[in-house]
């Protein structure tokens, strides 16, 4: 088990060496740091000069990938491709245009991306489930029927809208919270309960049906056919064999997304104004701060190969066939 | 056994009266089982006999009242000791199931939940029904894995069921059943999924705790040998309905219905041994959708006549205690009367030819082992020695066939003579060209001299292909030329109508398949085929028609088969040769009648003795096997049958027997052989 | 009179249309796609969302007719003269809707604006809402509009009912030919098919679906011609307009972007399921590296540097239409570049899978070569596979259209889409009172033709999958005792 989890660790090196090779083809060798400096200072601040300067604030006035100029082994690390790769594993991002430090910013904004990320996980995953393993009790029934024309109906309407509808409604016509905005402390909760209640019915019908089918094609199996001739209660079978066998799969799509928490969610930040990272995102997409963005895909692969490791652990614990192999 | 006389003073435990159950398919509604009448004495097994699809498994279900999702009762009784079943409430139902009345399954790989442990599968019946937990529940499944001979149970409670083998799996299905201390059993096909060696372990299980606990045991099975081992009574189901019930003795000295007759004369036995025809059944079982009127055997009763047509027949007593759903035994048919038996096998003139002539295929010390990866880099670690070391010989026109139990290497020896895996040593010539050596176009002409028939016809054709296109295809690659004419000319040879070349595979029945599959592979005119199961998915009426089959297109063509099989019947019938596998090796060489007739090798004893035959003298003790079939990749030292073998001494444990044989007697490795 | 106008996206498109042609011949000649089809033929859910699908279709495909009208002839030049604007047929069909602008927002069926302004009536300044210059124009007697809009309902919904019954008595005509039964029959089997013993196509469904479509259609029709049915937008223009060209973006972004992901998938999951080797760690680790990216921070990445290139190459488009078009496919390619990699995960493990299966073997068995056995024996097997991740994708890139667009990395803000629509109108739900028609006309349309491509695309998954086995039809008895 231990050599399992060193191997997968391992798997994620070159994994993250070529996520930092793509991000670099992105930014840098897509468009030249010289295009890219004559569109941020727009038309009429162009000059030479103020191009050598914009990218020697940056760091962008190396070469590329091959520093002929430079001395010995200088000529492949004193480049835009090292120089920038190694400060991103050692986690040092660098500064934001508007000359904030990226690494801080994030770690102040952490906090609050969280506070909406993990209720909605967790709550929504409970909801869903519970639903799914609902419509499945049910099954072959007017209940099921209708609950899966539910399922898809709410999964036809964009999030926008579940967003724009809620805010509208409880916090416009009802009054029940404020529209927008965030504080610490205890006084957060009044600023989360909406953004958590609309995400987590927005995400219902999706996920539902997803775990319906799951659910339903485990109720196939034989060995369900044998925990019924045991005269076991449907309830039973439902809880006991059922779900602990569509475990498997679901964990699959679940415990991935766990680390990518972190990084909140870009539209209920926007509309809500929490300074989250994904409005941080968000803005810095609106505002075309590149260093920002690269920041923010470095880190989120970082956070999807660590969700890949987690989920193999997560085998580990539901399903014996692996944790004994 | 319970004579005649018992059967009068005991009421019976279970008493089925017009049991009718439908399913809701695509077709329509199917009705798969139609009004069904027998009762089961305790202490008594009834069998229910019958091939695929005619109902057993749905009546199982309607008993137990778990049928699918589309399916449901339509009518009928079902008393367990005179408790109506079809009319309580679920919740009732539910506390009949498990205690009062329990099933076995065919599949124990899949029956198993893979995520909980023996024990608590175990646990869940003592809970639900005996009230039990925790220490005293462990102690009772304790006793239970014990009844039923898991060796080490204590530690084997704890164990997941993928760390059993498929034997042991179903023997922890058994327990489970036990559990709930059932008065009635159900077994559906409960050894169909495992070897034979096995199989004779687990139905001497069964009819000892039969013996001990007085249960009343309801065997479904498609096998007479198994019937003939296990029932004291016996009906026998086509086409959703009984159509005969007699007890053991009588259906096997004098079976009643022509159906019944037919099943015994298709079973390919050494007692026809002379590679003669077997009897067929035309046709196939008619879908369960259809209206009937008439008799449902009608269209495949060698014996039928208009009634049969125009009139369902009615129960008519056939003997003491038998009685059987056909005109023919209508007292008022008398004239009819006494049915003749049906034709008895014709034996054909066997093309024997003569020994020494010079061989078509030559394998010398075949090996293929697959390598087992672990760790961080996926190091090597071990090899799956799935053939270690065979050798032998095929001459033109005969058939040489390859027994053994799953597991033991048998598939992997017919892909690595057709190179469809790389062997990893060893020679395999053909008419004395080296295989192994071959580049990749001189290869694929010698393709057309070798060929294979797969064991299952579900998977073995392309579904998206057209027949025609399918048998082309062969032709095609070997440039032979796959024109209409030819593909028409082969469809007949193999007994299927030239317009079916523009169908589509599903539109065939498996037996209609697997002769497909043959065409396929007569395409391009092969010296020799590797039949590889080709019969095992099949229906014995079905095995029957490709038996004969292949037998006709070898006399006709002079082909040489390599058969590969676990059916020893099947080797009676239509083998010259034999070859005996265990563990990747040969263990037994030679010609059917000295390794059939006079084994040597202990393995091959207890292989044969462990047969269940379809004749009274099916109670002959089996010399019993111990055990499970270790892993190749891990096997014994020495002589791999060393832990099994009654025979067994030190030099077993670390020297390895070669293939030998003296005074033309057949070849066996073994250190002790007779 | 006009210059006809190839846009690559209009081009990209009808080919798509020629493509689908196509594969529908050859779906009639293979049979077992033929009997797939049927299956989701016989269901009313799929017919009644196909007739749907097929009326946003043709919109889409109205809207991709693009041409450049011609300007007056100047006076004393012989030289043709073309407007820079680039206008589709649709355009011309609903030219009242497009020319037809108010000053500023007013709501659905108004006829006065939304905002109150000052005005001189009768020497007097005052301030109040003043009349439309369009919508209702043509009242004398703003107290006539409820009976105006009623009468031209009740004359639409029968024009619109008349052109259902003229479409359906056609095609009933031509099913009764097909057929060779009589007239009557056919109706009535169309109307009351034999469920019992038959699974007949649910022609019943499209025409009742039809018939609604017919109705709506003929009475917005009949409205649209006074008034604005859907409001109007800030700049006053006509919603309903603004709605009807936000279709062919949906749709272009649902289909074109599997242009780029299909081959890729395909092409991609079959060498790595059935090579293996070096050539399967190869591909998985590229889809591992690209899907370890979370999704929309690859697009916004990968937009932001498209928009870099042809910020920095105005001279590359002639036309503002042609900078849309082109950000368009960009965004297209982008989306596919980002969504082949599910696929192409599901196509390996299906190629694992049937590599070992025995009709793959038999091939070998004959030496049939690598190339061929893909391509007869891999390939038709896992087109259902293909199929169903087609049509289940389509809805979900229309919707995150609309996100993409929300967060800036989506279409051009010049081109009418639902997420540039729902953007726009967003930011005006705090005005009192609120301005909800943009949202609920783009709410609407979005849900019907998601909604109608999901549930197709169940209908064609339980067609296609022979994992979802045949349902009961629910008339489970109960116990005959
Ligand atoms: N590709 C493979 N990789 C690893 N092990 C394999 C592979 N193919 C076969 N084996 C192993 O080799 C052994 C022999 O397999 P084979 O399929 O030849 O048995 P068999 O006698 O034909 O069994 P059955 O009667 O069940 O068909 C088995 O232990 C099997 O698990
Ligand atoms: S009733 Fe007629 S067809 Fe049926 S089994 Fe008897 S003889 Fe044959
Ligand atoms: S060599 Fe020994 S162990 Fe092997 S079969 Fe012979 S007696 Fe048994
Ligand atoms: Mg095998």
């Amino acid at each position: 088990m231990i050599a399992y989890i060193i191997r997968r660790l391992l798997y994620a090196i070159p994994i993250l060496i070529g996520v930092n090779l793509i991000t670099f083809l992105l930014f840098f060798v897509v468009n030249s740091p010289d295009d890219i400096a004559r569109m941020q200072l727009g038309a009429k601040r162009v000059t030479p000069e103020a191009i050598e300067k914009w990218k020697a604030e940056r760091g962008y006035d190396k070469p590329l990938v091959w520093n002929a100029a430079a001395p010995g082994v200088a000529k492949a690390t004193d480049t835009i491709l090292f120089d920038k790769s190694v400060r991103m594993f050692a986690l040092d991002f660098g500064r934001a245009d508007d000359g904030r430090d990226i690494a801080l910013e994030i770690r102040s904004r952490m906090g609050p991306s969280l506070a909406i990320a993990i209720p909605t996980f967790i709550l929504g995953l409970f909801v869903t489930v519970s639903f799914a393993l609902l419509l499945v009790f049910f099954r072959n029934t007017a209940l099921d029927v209708g609950g899966v024309v539910l399922c898809v109906a709410a999964m036809s309407i964009s999030g926008l809208f579940y967003i724009i509808g809620g805010q509208y409604l409880v916090s416009k016509v009802w009054n029940l919270v404020p529209i927008s905005g965030y504080s610490g402390g205890l006084d957060a909760g009044k600023f989360l309960i909406l953004p958590v209640l609309i995400s987590v019915v927005g995400g219902i019908g999706a996920s539902a049906r997803w775990y319906r089918t799951l659910f339903l094609e485990e109720i196939n199996k034989d060995y369900v056919r044998t925990a019924r001739a045991k005269g076991l209660s449907e309830l039973h079978v439902l809880f006991r064999h059922v779900l602990k066998n569509a475990m498997i799969p679901i964990l699959t799509g679940v415990v991935v997304v766990i680390p990518l928490l972190f990084m909140g969610s870009l539209l209920l930040e926007s509309f809500f104004g929490i300074p989250g990272l994904g409005s941080y995102t968000i803005d810095a997409i609106g505002s075309q701060d590149f260093a920002v963005v690269r920041s923010m895909v470095f880190i989120g692969s970082v956070l999807y190969i660590v969700g890949l490791l987690l989920t193999d652990i997560s085998y580990t614990l539901v399903d014996p066939r692996v944790r004994l192999k | 056994m319970s004579g005649p006389d018992v059967r009068h003073v005991v009421e019976p435990l279970l008493d089925v009266r017009g049991l009718i159950a439908e399913l809701d398919t695509p077709a329509g509604i199917a009705r798969a089982v139609d009004g069904l009448d027998f009762e089961v004495r305790a202490g008594e097994t009834m069998a229910l006999l019958g091939e695929s699809g005619c109902g057993k498994s749905m009546t199982a279900g309607a008993l137990m009242r778990l049928l699918p999702d589309v399916g449901y009762i339509a009518g009928g009784s079902v008393k367990l000791a005179g408790r109506e079943l079809t009319t309580l409430t679920e919740a009732q139902m539910r506390e009949s199931r498990g205690s009062d009345m329990a099933m076995i399954f065919q599949e124990p790989a899949t029956s198993l939940n893979p995520v909980l442990t023996v024990l608590q599968q175990i646990g869940e019946v003592l809970a639900t029904h005996r009230g039990l937990r925790g220490a005293p529940a462990r102690a009772r499944a304790l006793e239970l894995l014990n009844a039923v001979g898991i060796p080490d149970a204590a530690r084997r409670l704890d164990e997941y069921p993928f760390q059993f083998s498929g034997g042991m799996k179903q023997r922890a299905m058994i327990a489970m059943a036990l559990a709930g201390e059932p008065r009635l059993l159900i077994a559906d096909e409960p050894t169909t999924a495992l070897d034979v060696t096995i199989q004779a372990q687990v139905l001497d299980l069964l009819a000892r705790l039969q013996r001990e606990r007085g249960m009343a045991v309801l065997l479904i099975t498609h096998d007479l040998g198994v019937v003939a081992r296990m029932a004291h009574q016996i009906g026998v189901m086509y086409a959703g309905q009984l159509i005969e019930q007699a007890p053991r003795a009588a259906f096997f000295t004098r079976p009643a219905h022509p159906y019944s007759k037919l099943l015994f004369d298709a079973l390919p036995d050494a007692a026809r041994h002379g590679r003669g025809e077997l009897a067929t059944i035309p046709g196939s079982v008619p879908p369960l959708t259809t209206a009937f009127t008439g008799c449902r055997l009608a269209d495949r009763c060698p014996q039928a006549w208009s009634r049969c047509r125009d009139e369902a027949p009615a129960w008519h007593e056939a003997g003491e205690a038998q009685r059987v759903r056909c005109h023919l035994y209508d007292p008022a048919e008398t004239a009819r009367a006494a049915p003749t038996a049906t034709a008895p096998s014709t034996v054909v003139a066997d093309g024997r030819i003569e020994a020494g002539q010079a061989r078509l295929l030559s394998v010398r010390d075949l090996k293929v082992h697959f390598p087992i990866r672990r760790g961080v880099l996926q190091r090597v670690v071990g090899h799956v020695r799935a053939v270690d070391g065979v050798s032998l010989d095929i001459r033109p026109g005969r058939t040489l066939a390859l027994v053994g139990e799953s597991g033991c290497g048998k598939t992997t020896v017919g892909k690595a003579i057709l190179r469809l895996i790389e062997p990893t040593g060893g020679t395999v010539s053909l008419d004395g060209q080296d295989v192994g050596s071959l580049s990749r176009s001189a290869l694929r002409s010698l393709r057309a001299r070798m060929q294979m028939v797969f064991q299952d016809p579900y998977g073995s054709l392309n579904p998206r292909m057209r027949v025609g296109e399918i048998i082309g295809e062969g032709m095609g690659a070997l440039q032979q030329g796959g024109d209409g004419m030819a593909v028409a000319r082969l469809l007949e040879q193999v007994g299927l109508r030239a317009d079916m070349a523009d169908r589509y595979p599903h539109e065939f029945s498996g037996g209609q398949r697997q002769r497909i599959a043959i065409a396929r592979s007569l395409a391009v005119q092969p010296a020799l085929i590797v039949c590889d199961e080709p019969t095992s998915a099949l229906d014995v009426s079905v095995q029957a028609q490709i038996l004969n089959l292949l037998g006709r297109l070898q006399r006709d063509m002079g082909l040489a088969y390599l058969f590969i099989t676990h059916n020893i019947a099947v080797v009676e019938h239509l083998a010259h040769d034999v070859a005996v596998m265990y563990l990747g090796r040969i263990v037994e060489i030679g010609s059917v009648d000295q390794v059939l007739g006079a084994p040597r090798h202990p393995y091959t004893k207890a292989l044969l003795s462990a047969v269940p035959r379809a004749d009274l003298d099916a109670a002959t003790l089996p010399q019993k096997l111990t055990g499970d079939l270790p892993s190749p990749a891990d096997p014994p030292s020495g002589c791999h049958f060393h832990p099994r073998c009654p025979r067994a001494q030190a030099r077993c444990r670390t020297d390895v027997p070669v293939l030998e044989g003296h005074d033309g007697r057949q070849a066996v490795a073994c250190w002790f052989a007779d | 009179m006009f210059r006809p106008v190839f846009l690559w996206s209009d081009i990209l498109l009808w080919a798509m249309v020629a493509g689908c042609i196509a594969l529908a011949v050859y779906c009639r000649r293979q049979d077992y796609l033929r009997r797939a089809w049927r299956r989701v033929g016989e269901s009313g859910v799929a017919m009644a969302s196909a007739t749907i699908l097929a009326a946003f279709v043709s919109v889409g495909l109205l809207d991709s007719l693009h041409y450049q009208p011609r300007l007056p002839a100047q006076e004393g030049s012989s030289e043709v003269q073309y407007a820079p604007e680039v206008l589709s047929a649709l355009d011309a069909l609903v030219a009242d809707l497009r020319l037809n602008k108010e000053k500023t927002y007013s709501a659905p069926l108004a006829t006065h604006a939304f905002a109150k302004e000052t005005m001189e009536r009768d020497g007097v300044q005052t301030r109040d809402y003043p009349r439309l210059k369009w919508g209702g124009a043509h009242l004398e007697e703003v107290a006539g509009r409820d009976s105006d809009l009623a009468r031209r309902a009740a004359s639409g919904a029968f024009y619109g009912l008349l052109l259902w019954a003229v479409v359906v008595g056609v095609a009933v005509g031509w099913m009764a030919l097909a057929r060779g039964a009589p007239y009557g029959a056919t109706c009535r089997t169309v109307w009351r098919p034999d469920t019992a013993t038959t699974r007949p196509i649910a022609w019943r469904a499209v025409f009742v679906t039809l018939a609604v479509l017919c109705v709506i259609g003929g009475v917005t029709a009949a409205w649209a011609a006074g008034y604005h049915v859907f409001g109007t937008d800030k700049v006053g223009q006509d919603v309903l307009y603004l709605s009807l060209k936000s279709v062919r973006t949906a749709l272009l972004i649902g289909t074109l972007t599997t242009l780029v992901t299909l081959p890729l998938a395909v092409a991609l999951g079959l060498i790595a399921g059935f090579r293996g080797g070096w050539w399967d760690d190869a591909i998985q680790y590229l889809y591992t590296v690209l899907n370890s990216i979370p999704g929309v921070l690859l697009i916004a990445a990968m937009v932001l540097m498209m928009q870099v290139i042809i910020d920095t190459h105005p001279e590359w488009f002639e036309t503002a239409a042609e900078r849309a078009d082109a950000r368009l496919l960009a965004l297209c390619f982008i989306l596919g570049l980002t969504s082949w990699t599910g696929l192409c995960r599901l196509l390996r493990a299906e190629t694992l899978k049937l590599r070992e299966l025995d009709y793959v073997q038999a091939a070998r068995a004959f030496g049939v070569g690598d190339a061929r056995i893909m391509a007869r024996h891999i390939l038709p097997n896992l087109m259902h596979i293909v199929l169903i991740a087609l049509v289940m994708d389509f809805s979900g890139l229309v919707l995150s259209e609309a996100v993409l667009s929300y967060i800036g990395i989506g279409v051009d803000s010049s081109m009418n889409s639902f997420g540039t629509m729902i953007n726009a109108a967003r930011l005006e739900l705090s005005r009192e009172p609120v301005v909800w028609w943009s949202l609920a006309a783009a709410f609407v349309l979005m849900l019907a033709l998601v909604l109608a491509a999901n549930l197709f695309a169940d209908a064609v998954r339980d067609a296609f999958d022979p994992r979802f086995q045949w349902r009961a039809r629910r008339i489970l008895k109960k116990v005959a005792a």
